[in-house]
């Protein structure tokens, strides 16, 4: 380890720290806790979804896998973007109108029973914990080559700053850290594209004329088909990118930290321009590594192609600029899993705990200790299952968790929200029958099953085709939904009619407590 | 929404009619502004999202050149980019005549218009 990756490494320890004393003192209840008192601007959620939203894997494994395979590496940046307008069109604002600190809240806001906020919380658990792993272990696997240390050790410091900052600072520390690694996460990706257009002379069809030479691919590398030949998997994992953004807890959880829809609204535009940018220049890092790293050193330092970007900064920037791209890479591992932390925890300690199992009947200060109990367990246990899934192929969990989201969340976020004979029976059939098909749908497919030793988590053959099965689960999860309500009889016009209302006008906002 | 505002409405919560209010007439008028606009809209970048990946799975023609070495798929993606500015864009615009109408629905409810 060089001296300036660990001055950067630790500064960027310190700040987070410092921002996390200073949001310790702020938070002093369960909406402090869950939502930074609901007080953040249009402009500083837009950069803490950013912040949220932007893992390791879109960095690194988009950056990589654009460097190894063309075109078919930018496919996951255009499904991780237009999810944006899923959210925006159909779900942020009555999100925002209905909700108080979780999904399960909202759904809720229509339905008044112990088992539909149970499967929410099971969904947010579920999605997150997977979500998690693949976070930690990715974390774990870049960090050693970052920085030269142990897996353990990697997984170790990421999991103890993770849980500090939820456990004393909450949701103020963790908006906070967000919003300074989108920050410096934009500034160290403007920074790699100068320099690369730099070396092309600021000339674009240069740059393509010249990495169609560089890679043994040729032609190809310009052109679709190296990595996704099968026509169907491909849709099905599309779908589930498209989908699944609008599902995600940690992301949903975001839209509380506002005060009404209007923020929530102007929050998700700038979360999908610096977004948008973001994935844009994805492709000159992709490109760059190409043409100046090489396809032969990128797999030789990681066969997923995860160090083609520090690798890039190293070659267009020296020593310097590989410690900035490094710490920014760890500064966006925290953030992200910061916010899985906290949506998890707030599953267990506000849904299980302090609604289903003490009825609501919680006062604020027992909600913190709930909260910051809950957000430990949760850092615990990941941070144990991390270290005990350091040599399993678990990189198919992030799309996995995209999958269930889209599957077992937004039917269930759509159908509260626009479907008038929508009822109780049907809200829990949608979310369990979308997380079940996505679950055992997954666990027969090549994700967990390839003859290949090593390329999956067992070795066989998969039963289910489709690594990502989106493509059969989202619909089931629809289908589930509507079959559970319509051979049911109760429903719920009055019910209904409020939802209706304050989804679409933002109507006695606060005052969800039924 | 100001505090006061707010206190107000907890106040006439009780007595609000929800179903009165889904059925008045510029509610209806708020809902279906509201479908016109956003169920096309949805429909279209769905379909010119998927339109990609179909595209190039099943045909090879976005592979012809466009600009110089850039072919078509490549313009194509950066389409989607925009399209996705573009309509966040316009989403803003339009929101903020709902916005209007929707500030008009609670005041008409705070006065028990559709009562």
């Amino acid at each position: 380890m060089s001296t300036t990756v660990i001055i950067l490494f630790l500064a960027i320890v310190l700040l987070t720290l410092v921002i996390t004393y200073f949001a310790a003192k702020k938070t002093q209840t369960a909406g402090d806790f869950y939502t930074a008192g609901g007080g953040l601007t249009g402009m500083q959620n837009g950069l803490a979804i950013a912040g949220d939203y932007l893992s390791a894997a879109s960095f690194l494994g988009i950056a990589g896998a654009i460097a190894l395979f063309g075109f078919d590496g930018f496919f996951y940046s255009i499904g991780f973007l237009i999810a944006y307008l899923v959210v925006l069109f159909l779900v942020a604002e009555p999100l925002r109108n209905l909700g108080k600190y979780t999904l399960a809240d909202m759904i809720n806001s229509r339905f008044d029973a112990r088992k539909v906020r149970g499967a929410a919380a099971l969904n947010t658990i579920t999605i997150s914990t997977f979500y998690m792993i693949a976070q930690l272990v990715g974390a774990g696997a870049l960090i050693q080559l970052l920085f030269g240390i142990k897996y353990w050790m990697a997984v170790l410091i990421v999991g103890v700053m993770m849980t500090i900052y939820v456990l004393f600072g909450g949701m103020i520390a963790t908006s906070w850290v967000q919003i300074v690694k989108a920050v410096l996460l934009m500034a160290g990706m403007v920074i790699m594209t100068f320099l690369v257009l730099l070396k092309f002379n600021f000339n674009i069809g240069q740059m393509f004329t010249d990495v169609k030479s560089v890679t043994a691919h040729g032609e190809a590398y310009l052109m679709p088909g190296l990595q996704y030949t099968e026509p169907l998997g491909t849709l099905s994992l599309m779908l589930a990118l498209v989908l699944g953004t609008a599902g995600l807890p940690h992301i949903l959880m975001r839209f509380f930290t506002v005060r009404d829809a209007q923020t929530a609204r102007s929050s998700v535009i700038v979360a999908t321009w610096v977004i948008g940018i973001f994935y844009v220049l994805t492709l000159f890092l992709g490109f760059g590594a190409a043409a100046f790293v090489g396809h032969d050193a990128i797999i030789a330092a990681n066969p997923g192609g995860n160090m083609a970007a520090p690798l890039l900064a190293q070659a267009i920037g020296g020593d310097i600029l590989f410690a900035f791209i490094s710490a920014v890479a760890f500064a966006t591992i925290l953030a992200v899993v910061a916010g899985l932390v906290l949506s998890g925890a707030s599953a267990f300690a506000h849904d299980l705990y302090g609604q289903i199992i003490k009825k609501g009947k919680v006062t604020e200060a027992e909600q913190v200790k709930a909260a910051r109990y809950a957000s430990l367990a949760v850092s615990v246990l990941s941070i144990v299952l991390a270290l005990f899934a350091q040599y399993l192929n678990v990189a198919f969990l992030v799309s996995l968790a995209f999958c269930i989201a889209a599957s077992a969340n937004l039917p269930v976020i759509l159908y509260t929200v626009y479907w008038k004979r929508f009822n109780t029976t049907g809200a829990v059939t949608a979310m369990l029958t979308g997380l079940l098909s996505a679950l055992i749908l997954v666990s027969m497919s090549p994700s967990v099953f390839s003859p290949i030793e090593g390329a999956a988590l067992f070795v066989g053959e998969p039963i289910f085709p489709l690594t990502n099965p989106a493509l059969v689960s989202v619909p089931l999860g629809f289908l589930g939904g509507y079959l559970g309500t319509i051979l049911s009889k109760e429903t719920d016009i009055k019910r209904y009619a409020e939802v209706k209302v304050k989804a679409n006008t933002g109507y006695k906002r606060s005052g969800i407590s039924h | 929404m100001g505090a006061e505002k707010e206190y107000k409405q907890e106040q006439k919560a009780e007595e609000v009619d929800y179903v009165q209010v889904i059925e008045s007439k510029s509610f209806r008028k708020l809902m279906r502004d509201r479908k016109k606009f956003i169920v096309p809209l949805t429909i279209f970048f769905l379909v010119f999202y998927f339109l990609l990946p179909i595209l190039t799975s099943y045909t090879t023609f976005l592979n012809t050149p466009a600009i110089g070495d850039i072919s078509w798929v490549w313009l194509f993606a950066i389409a989607q980019f925009v399209m996705t500015w573009v309509l966040c864009t316009i989403y803003v615009k339009k929101a903020a005549s709902f916005d209007k109408q929707a500030d008009q629905i609670i005041e008409e409810m705070e006065r028990g218009d559709n009562q």
